[in-house]
């Protein structure tokens, strides 16, 4: 196989320097802002580093933008020891064979023991490419990242719908770890480095692009703000009974500076969108204040918002699932708690 | 056109039951096809309708069970399916997986111009599989796809959702396209495709068959493994409390919200700044 080629060996390689250091994947926004995943996971590396003598915190940029400073400065502000700046035309737009070419022949060169990489749809698109390409572990969704007494990296993700946790480990190097945007605490003092910038040359000669964007169409948001960057969440069921119940929702939402989200129940009875749908065949939020509103909680839903700091729910039937991982719950009518709620709210 | 569908089969997450050292009770629970992955066979099955000398393989690594849901895709209308088996292959990791899947693609689909697979299994939930069997064979990939919406001289256009909108691609093949759940829901068996799945001959393939040596699967071929698995401490819900009025039952909840409210104000304060 392909792969087997590019087969690196535990450790050191003979001749070769050893794996040190943890690399971030900084990932570039389509607006050209760092992404905030980034500052998440070098709050966590920084921890990391310590644990592993303070070992070199270093990022990759990967990007056709002019004006890096703002970036340039963030990452400064938060903890990096050196960043590494891809930049040319062919990287103006993601491009998987591009990026992941680019950060490869990086990942080759500086030889990071860690490699963390944000959970975003460009990180989950990117990253297993990289770790197939080097035939090395890559541990997906982790909700925490450790060092193990050997030094090893030690990568905790939920499996079966957030029923089990399970702590993985890599036999291979890089360690290679991704975690979802939100999931992670960014730094509340950052530290500040003296950190050097290097700028790398993206060898893309001869490498086939594959895929070409056509077009880019701009989500247009009805209730503001996206469901998966909310810290407030207000959802509903079945228990809506209609579209029209959604509006109540909505109205609550902006009260709160939420976003809605629905359950499956709802969005295949066409009431709302499948964008906002939460659990299993939708989105997993983690907002600091979820409010389940006429959703019994089927597990297909709550394993997509369990993980949120405070639930609250409301619900008829006083037997309903949703009780069970709410912080509080409520008995009683959607339609008549959350008018009063909205009411006293703008008072 | 030459597709493979990889498929996985997974226990039914509404049916979970755990044993009392925290795994997972395989017995008595129902297994079904990956949610995502019956997307995957729907937009398949509608590429054949739509275009012209289309034959669709479908694929599945796992236990000597899993032809039920090859069988399930056949009756769906995917021409053919085999089985990837093997104890060799017990604890693959994703790298594993998707090299024997890529194997096994290669080895007997040959020729593949189009893979596809749900974008996330519901009991790993890694979405890494795809992608993986992408680089394996070093062709094109293409993650949350909703659609195929045209096809043209070796170039598929897709859709693709991301975080803040949807993207129009044009692909060319071969390619690997992870599907999202889509717009539209995979269709019925009608009798016809469960006679047909009934009739069907499923091959059953081991590792020599793909080419494969005992370091490249399994455990042994796995860059990763569990070092500890343990149940998440289970939130303690509080019992569900009635109110004599929704007025009162609004006013109990208004500190908490308040409270919240202003935390997340606090928050975009410093974001801004």
């Amino acid at each position: 196989m392909g792969s087997l080629t590019h087969q690196y060996k535990r450790g050191k390689m003979e001749d070769e320097k050893e794996y040190k250091g943890i690399l971030i994947y900084a990932e570039i926004t389509r607006e050209g802002d760092l992404a905030p995943v980034v500052l998440e996971l070098a709050n966590t590396a920084q921890e990391l580093s310590q644990k592993l003598d303070g070992c070199e915190v270093t990022a990759l940029v990967i990007t056709n933008i002019d004006n890096l400073d703002e970036i340039k400065s963030e990452l400064k502000y938060n903890g990096f020891d050196k960043v590494y700046i891809a930049k040319d035309e062919k990287l103006t737009d993601y491009s998987t064979s591009y990026y992941s070419k680019v950060a490869i022949d990086l990942i080759k060169e500086i030889k990071p023991e860690i490699v963390l990489i944000g959970a975003s749809t460009q990180g989950r698109d990117i990253a297993p490419r990289i770790s197939s390409y080097l035939n090395t572990g890559l541990t997906a969704d982790c909700t925490k990242l450790d060092i193990n007494e050997k030094g090893m990296l030690a990568a905790t993700r939920p499996t079966f719908g957030g029923g089990l946790m399970a702590t993985i480990l890599c036999k291979n190097f890089p360690q290679m770890a991704s975690v979802r945007p939100k999931v992670l605490k960014k730094a509340d003092c950052p530290v500040e480095k003296d950190t050097q910038f290097i700028e790398v040359k993206p060898r893309l000669e001869g490498i086939d692009k594959k895929v070409e964007l056509v077009e880019f169409i701009k989500n247009i948001q009805k209730a503001g703000k996206r469901i998966d960057e909310a810290e407030i969440i207000v959802a509903g069921g079945k228990g809506l009974k209609s579209a029209e119940g959604f509006k109540l929702l909505e109205e609550l939402a902006n009260a709160l500076g939420g976003a809605v989200g629905a359950s499956r129940a709802a969005v295949d009875a066409g009431w709302v969108d499948h964008s906002i749908q939460v659990g299993q065949t939708g989105k997993t939020v983690m907002p600091k204040l979820y409010f389940a509103c006429g959703i019994s909680g089927a597990i297909q839903h709550t394993v997509g918002m369990n993980a949120s700091e405070k639930i609250i729910a409301i619900n008829k039937d006083p037997k309903a699932p949703i009780f069970q991982v709410a912080d509080i719950g409520i008995v009683g009518d959607v339609f008549e708690i959350v008018p009063e709620l909205i009411e006293m709210l703008k008072n | 056109m030459k597709i493979a569908l990889c498929i996985k089969q997974v226990p039914d997450t509404a049916d979970i039951k755990w044993t009392e050292n925290n795994t997972i009770q395989r017995e008595g629970v129902e297994s079904v096809i990956n949610p995502f992955d019956t997307y995957a066979i729907e937009t398949a099955v509608r590429l054949k309708e739509k275009i012209k000398d289309v034959h669709i393989t479908v694929l599945s690594m796992g236990p000597p069970q899993a032809v039920e849901i090859l069988k399930k895709a056949i009756s769906m209308g995917v021409d053919e399916g085999f089985l990837v088996s093997d104890r060799k292959f017990a604890g693959a990791d994703t790298v594993a997986t998707s090299r024997t899947l890529a194997s096994a693609i290669r080895e007997k689909v040959k020729d593949v111009d189009l893979i596809i697979c749900g974008q996330f299994a519901t009991d790993g939930d890694t979405a890494q599989t795809g992608p993986s069997i992408a680089q394996h064979l070093n062709i094109a990939q293409v993650t949350y796809v909703k659609e195929i919406t045209g096809y043209k001289d070796g170039v598929l256009t897709v859709k693709r959702e991301v975080e803040d909108g949807v993207e129009i691609l044009d692909v060319k093949l071969p390619a690997v396209l992870c599907m999202l759940k889509c717009d539209y829901e995979p269709r019925r068996s009608l009798i016809n495709g469960f006679i047909k799945a009934h009739k069907a001959k499923i091959n059953t393939y081991s590792m020599e068959d793909i080419n494969l040596v005992p370091e490249e699967v399994g455990m042994k071929g796995s860059p990763t493994y569990v070092s500890k698995a343990f149940r998440p401490e289970q939130k303690q819900g509080g019992e569900a409390m009635t109110f004599d009025s929704a007025k009162a039952a609004a006013q109990f909840l208004l500190p908490t919200v308040k409270e919240y409210m202003i935390e997340e104000q606090v928050i975009c304060k410093i974001g801004q700044e």
